[in-house]
């Protein structure tokens, strides 16, 4: 029985990774991560996406907090969309990293406006391929203890 | 100290959590020994480089002899390659690269920066003053491939004392 359901949420990890690469979600760098996670480091790509998230969220904070004041300092606007840019880069996170040189772009422009909608971007992007990792590490939980038992 | 010959020790650089993350891993995988540090001024710490007086080009000369079994030992049990990313806050990787260029113990370590941007003049400078390799961001396990033939051949260099 286990079989069974071993390949059953391994076919709805397939197809949601594809998803995710179809929708632009993630690209190939995502899959770099996975190849670099084997059985003597099986928690790999969970922790990434862990750093990653806390890292991603703390500067989606400050974003906002800038992005609220009355003068706006773009050059620190833009040194915090650098930092998110280069980690969803390295996580494979594609549209998010988009998003990312939108802000950059507004705020080089120095367009309030603009930087507000870049960042109600961002903030969507992020919590789109969050909340996709984190049904894709449910799955893979899922999968590794139904593994361990056979 | 019995020294694994083959083993080499790579000293990673950068401001990323994440990437320093991956960066360890990547080494690791391809069977580096790895130490990480978060910025240029810690790298040079590690190194036993203290960044403040390394004015030493006065008597380079004369320290150049009795450093010389200094360097070998720097080769085989010290560090033997040095990655770092670019845009770091305080020292950037190009900063780190310059002092490393600079001082007479390190020079001959090979040094590698790491951009997730792809700016020719910054690429071209980098490789003028010294880097052995400008790898673009994200690093892939392929890039970390292209590294050992720079330390093979450092490893060769370092035997030869009056090579310089």
């Amino acid at each position: 029985m286990n079989h069974m359901a071993i390949a059953a949420l391994k076919t709805q990890r397939r197809n949601l990774v594809q998803s995710m690469f179809d929708e632009g979600v993630l690209d190939n760098q995502f899959n770099q991560l996975q190849d670099l996670q084997d059985s003597s480091n099986p928690n790999f790509v969970e922790e990434v996406i862990a750093l990653f998230c806390n890292d991603a969220e703390r500067i989606i904070t400050e974003l906002n907090r800038y992005l609220n004041d009355q003068n706006v300092d773009f050059s620190k606007l833009d040194s915090y969309v650098h930092q998110l840019k280069g980690s969803s880069s390295s996580i494979g996170a594609y549209r998010l990293k988009l998003a990312c040189v939108n802000l950059r772009q507004a705020s080089e422009e120095r367009n309030k406006e603009e930087c507000a909608g870049a960042f109600n971007s961002i903030r969507r992007e992020y919590y789109v391929v969050r909340s996709k990792l984190q049904v894709l590490m449910q799955l893979e939980r899922h999968i590794v203890n139904l593994e361990n038992q056979q | 100290m019995a020294v694994d010959k083959t083993q080499f020790h790579v000293l990673a650089v950068d401001d990323s959590l994440i990437d320093r993350k991956l960066i360890e891993r990547l080494l690791k995988t391809s069977s580096f020994q790895v130490t990480v540090v978060d910025s240029g001024s810690k790298a040079l710490e590690f190194l036993g480089l203290n960044y403040e007086d390394d004015d030493h080009n006065d008597n380079e000369h004369e320290q150049r002899d009795s450093n010389s079994d200094e360097d070998e030992d720097h080769q085989d049990l010290g560090v033997n390659l040095i990655i770092t990313d670019y845009c770091m806050p305080g020292m950037t990787g190009y900063d780190l690269l310059k002092r490393i260029k600079e001082s007479s113990c390190f020079r001959d370590i090979p040094v590698v920066i790491m951009s997730s941007e792809n700016i020719p003049s910054r690429i071209n400078r980098c490789l003028e003053d010294g880097a052995e390799e400008f790898l673009l961001k994200p690093v892939q396990l392929s890039d970390v491939n292209k590294l050992r033939p720079h330390l093979m051949k450092a490893r060769s260099n370092s035997k030869d004392f009056d090579s310089h």
